[in-house]
């Protein structure tokens, strides 16, 4: 090759590459950082954080929740029981902690199934367009005209409830609110060059979607799963407090808000600790969704 | 008339400023001085990332919030507006200076009307009642050449044309009389013509309103054209600075010389001329660099370039070089050959590619665009065809049909004497044609290595399967374009936009195809990576024998490369033949409003042709010949009623219009700049 020895254009080929590998580890090093010198997510970590350590580790740090103390039912907040005791004996403190169990299992394997419907039915309908797009959107448009926690009421009273139920039902109803961002953002990448050039190979539909454009979109994937989270916990709670979902004895947050609003008048511990706890879990979470958000903008 | 008499009316002193990013200060200008004289044109050239919309921006101290002025002041008369207090510079903007953007589309506001825009600024700094204001924007619409005043003023900014909403720009900026004018490449976003169209007015404005302008651009010839002085910038830094003919004439730093020798000249064709690019690529913004910022690339750096920085040296009245060795430059030999002897792959004879009334329409009844509208074209074996025209032309459209990213709404295509008409096509005819794209950045999937991304160009298009012979082809195929292996396994956001031009061209080159489309692939890089980048195509073409249909709306880039040109306009071709042909002379009248419309270097260039009124919209093209609104050689109701026959020269060019080639002679010779008669 005659041309291989012409300066200009060896020398162009010598230029970057020097640092590539370097480059790119930056790169995701300046995402990290940036998330880590926001505020938000640094707080909004702390307490998922501490929720999570709550979830998993409450059978060696607490008593046992469901430790019934029958000389000392509606206790209120003391140095024996730092959060009172419930109208069973029970110890507040340590069901708020164990309380986070339940909801950081069935929040969490609902979003995930929210997301992987969402993910398959927004690329199909992104990528493909035409009449499934229109007919998905269709469904969505209804969907949404309907109230939600009805529908999940509807569906759990004939499914019957149990914590499966429950990650079914959330997962479901999330799968056209994320299918509807993914798809957004699939119709942005669907125009990109890259993608003509993988048609132009012969790259059929499928591996286009998942391994030309998943890869592009996962910032807005991960904001949005982050935010879905926050609701699914917001919604199981819910599901509980209404009876639905999970059943006593479970140390369950939401069911122990029902539980004690009958008590409200004599023993406000009973409701306003399991609260505060799911409060400060969903604004947890919405922080972290908030900072990433931030640092990908950035 | 000599600078040095004149009044200074704006001089920047050592100007130094970074941009803070995520704790680290990036240097993006350093130590920039010069002055602007009043009434003064002055011209800041260079390539993107080399700091020139930041001077353009300290200027107006619109710098964003992240941006640090390390040192330097921006003095205007007396004052120095860095230190200025807003509400000064708030009456100092639009009083004493104004601005010029890229992109009219996005600087105007797009839910005001236009007119009512225009009378803001007069409301704001002449204090006048909204009846006056809008009477004083009539007027400055009409100065700006805008036909109409009385229905655009009514207009929203999405109704008008680029070139309209440019023209509405400068009407807002001229409004309060400034002192400065700062145009930051005001034609960069419009068409040749209509870039040569504004390019009128501005320099007729100049008679009109003495305001000194600061013309931003990275385009010489526009400079050259419109400037009296000129500054270059590379990597922060002005390396020279003089007279704007003297400094293209007599350039004395090696970067200026490099820049003026790569850009391909009109008539310069790939058989007798090879392209010298400019070798290595800009510096990263804001690295830090010792001794001259050139001297990686340049091919008289020595030692004590590396070393020290080299100072301003005078080289003539008014004219300096950032250069030790400035006295050496006009002698820097060319750093190629002419193009090598080595038989050309052989072409074999006949026909490989025939269209024959290509259709392409989008939308459907009353909304339908016809953007393709019965296009016929042929490309033999071995042969470049250039698809000249402007945007909205549909040359897009007919490169997607004809690589089947597209269905064709009628006609049919035939390649290999295979009819490919449909956008589902086999894997030989996906292998045999291949497109290139307009965008490195875009083309390139940025979460793949660029290994997996040949790798997988093979595996379908070639069929190679197997690690190993993949990776035998893969540096097979990465040598031919000139990458290194090291290149291979980083993502394309590494690469710079040559380099990962040439990946996206050894992809294209997997299957060994025989014809290749390529879109505008060097309008997205920089002047002096496009020279590196033509050259690789042209050695590939002619080494494997390959056919392209090459888009571009650069003349010279296509007359550069193109063996045959075809002309397109609204939809159809109005002009083709053999490269010679159809350039020299031009014949179609499209044709030579296009090449007249180039701003050149050369300082004798004849009176331009003009083109007026905008593109027609292909929802609704002209009866007759569909040229006939803008033609400055229009004949009367036969343009408008009978569409044109097609004419044969003796050359072997064919074009579309009601004037025979003889008889064109004679007007062309007769005629030096015709406009449209019904033209206002």
């Amino acid at each position: 090759m005659s041309a291989l020895d012409e300066p200009g254009l060896a020398a162009d080929t010598a230029d970057a590459g020097v640092d590539v590998r370097r480059v790119r580890r930056q790169r995701r090093a300046e995402l990290i950082s940036a998330a880590l010198h926001s505020k938000t997510f640094v707080v909004g970590m702390a307490i998922v954080v501490f929720w999570l350590f709550s979830a998993l580790t409450w059978r060696w740090v607490v008593t046992n929740p469901q430790a019934v103390d029958p000389g000392a039912t509606l206790a209120s907040p003391s140095a024996d029981h730092w959060f009172g005791t419930d109208n069973l004996g029970r110890d507040v403190f340590a069901r708020v902690i164990a309380g986070a169990a339940p909801v950081l299992t069935i929040a969490p394997l609902a979003t995930l199934l929210g997301l992987f419907g969402g993910i398959t039915v927004g690329l199909v309908t992104g990528y493909y367009r035409g009449w499934t797009d229109d007919v998905f959107s269709r469904v969505v448009d209804a969907l949404l005209a309907f109230p939600l926690i009805i529908m999940a009421v509807l569906v759990l009273a004939s499914l019957g409830r149990s914590p499966r139920n429950v990650i079914l039902v959330i997962g479901i109803i999330f799968t056209p609110l994320i299918a509807r961002t993914v798809r957004s953002a699939v119709l942005v990448e669907r125009e990109g060059e890259y993608v003509a050039a993988a048609r132009l190979r012969g790259e059929r539909g499928p591996r286009i979607m998942v391994v030309e454009i998943l890869p592009n979109i996962t910032a807005p994937i991960l904001v949005e799963g982050t935010i879905r989270l926050g609701y699914a916990i917001f919604a199981a709670s819910t599901l509980a407090f209404l009876g639905l979902g999970i059943q006593d004895p479970s140390p369950d947050w939401g069911l122990a808000i029902a539980n004690g609003q009958a008590y409200l008048q004599v023993a406000w511990w009973m409701v306003v600790f399991p609260a505060a706890a799911l409060a400060t879990l969903v604004v947890g979470v919405n922080l972290i969704a908030d900072g990433l958000r931030r640092a990908i903008e950035e | 008339m000599s600078t040095t008499e004149r009044r200074q009316a704006v001089r920047i002193e050592s100007l130094t400023v970074a941009y803070r990013r995520r704790g680290r200060l990036l240097r993006v200008l350093d130590d920039v001085s010069f002055s602007i004289g009043a009434g003064e044109a002055y011209g800041l050239v260079g390539e993107s990332g080399c700091g020139k919309t930041t001077v353009a921006m300290s200027l107006m101290r619109y710098l964003p919030e992240n941006a640090v002025v390390e040192s330097g002041r921006v003095m205007f008369g007396e004052d120095d507006v860095l230190t200025a207090s807003e509400s000064t510079l708030r009456t100092w903007r639009g009083e004493r200076m104004a601005m010029v953007y890229q992109d009219p589309g996005t600087a105007l506001n797009p839910s005001i009307r236009v007119g009512e825009q225009i009378a803001e600024v007069y409301r704001f700094h002449k204090g006048m009642g909204k009846a006056e204001a809008i009477a004083a924007a009539m007027q400055m619409l009409t100065t700006v050449q805008i036909s109409a005043p009385e229905r655009i003023v009514r207009r929203y900014p999405h109704e008008l044309s680029g070139g309209q909403q440019q023209r509405i720009m400068f009407a807002m900026s001229l409004a309060t009389d400034p002192d400065l004018l700062v145009l930051d490449e005001p034609t960069t976003g419009l068409d040749a013509t209509v870039e040569a169209e504004v390019l009128d007015l501005v320099e007729q404005l100049r008679t009109q309103f003495d305001a000194s302008i600061l013309f931003v651009s990275h385009n010489l010839g526009i400079v050259a054209r419109m400037c009296e002085r000129v500054g270059v910038l590379y990597a922060g830094r002005l390396i020279e600075e003089g007279p704007a003919a003297e400094l293209f004439h007599e350039p004395r730093h090696p970067y200026t010389l490099g820049l003026l020798r790569c850009m391909p000249r009109m008539g310069m064709r790939k058989d007798a001329d090879r392209l010298d690019p400019i070798p290595g690529s800009l510096p990263p913004i804001g690295a830090e660099i010792a001794g001259c910022v050139y001297a990686d690339r340049c091919p008289i750096a020595r030692d004590r370039c590396r070393a020290e920085p080299p100072p301003i040296v005078p080289v003539g009245e008014g004219h300096g070089a950032r250069c030790f060795y400035h006295e050496e430059v006009p002698a820097i030999p060319p750093l190629t050959r002419p193009p090598d002897d080595a038989p050309a792959a052989v072409a074999g004879d006949g026909l490989l590619l025939k269209v024959d009334d290509l259709v392409k329409a989008y939308g459907s009844g009353g909304n339908q665009v016809t953007a393709v509208a019965g296009v016929d074209v042929e490309v033999g074996r071995g042969e470049v065809l250039g698809l000249v025209g402007e945007s909205g032309s549909g040359k897009t459209s007919l490169a997607k049909c004809l690589v089947g990213l597209l269905d064709p709404s009628g006609g049919s295509i035939e390649f290999d004497s295979v009819d490919v008409t449909s956008g589902r096509r086999n894997r030989e005819a996906r292998r045999k044609l291949q497109m290139v794209f307009q965008n490195p950045d875009n083309a390139l999937n940025p979460s793949h290595s660029v290994r997996t991304i040949l790798r997988r160009s093979l595996e379908l298009l070639a069929g190679v399967r197997g690690k190993d012979r993949q990776d035998e082809e893969m540096n097979d195929l990465a040598r031919s374009v000139r990458l290194e292996p090291r290149h291979l396994d980083v993502r394309p956001s590494a690469l710079s936009g040559g380099l990962k031009q040439r990946v996206a061209i050894a992809r294209s080159f997997a299957g060994s195809p025989s014809l290749i489309l390529c879109d505008e692939p060097t309008s997205a890089l920089d002047v002096s990576v496009q020279a590196a980048i033509l050259n690789l195509l042209v050695d590939l073409q002619r080494r494997e024998g390959v056919s392209y249909v090459f888009i571009s709306h650069d003349l010279a880039v296509v007359r550069y490369v193109a063996d045959r040109i075809a002309v397109m306009y609204l939809g159809q071709i109005v002009d083709v033949g053999p490269a010679d042909a159809v350039f020299e002379p031009p014949h179609h009248p499209y044709t030579e409003a296009l090449l007249s419309a180039i701003p050149t270097l050369d300082p004798d260039a004849k009176v331009r042709m003009k083109l007026h009124g905008t593109l027609p919209s292909p929802s609704d093209p002209p009866s007759g010949c569909r040229f006939h609104t803008r033609c400055p050689r229009f004949l009367g109701d036969v343009c408008v009623n009978e569409e044109p026959p097609w004419q044969s020269t003796a050359d072997g060019e064919r074009y579309r219009c009601h004037i025979e080639p003889g008889e064109l002679a004679r007007l062309q010779a007769d005629q030096e700049a015709p406009e449209h008669p019904t033209a206002p």
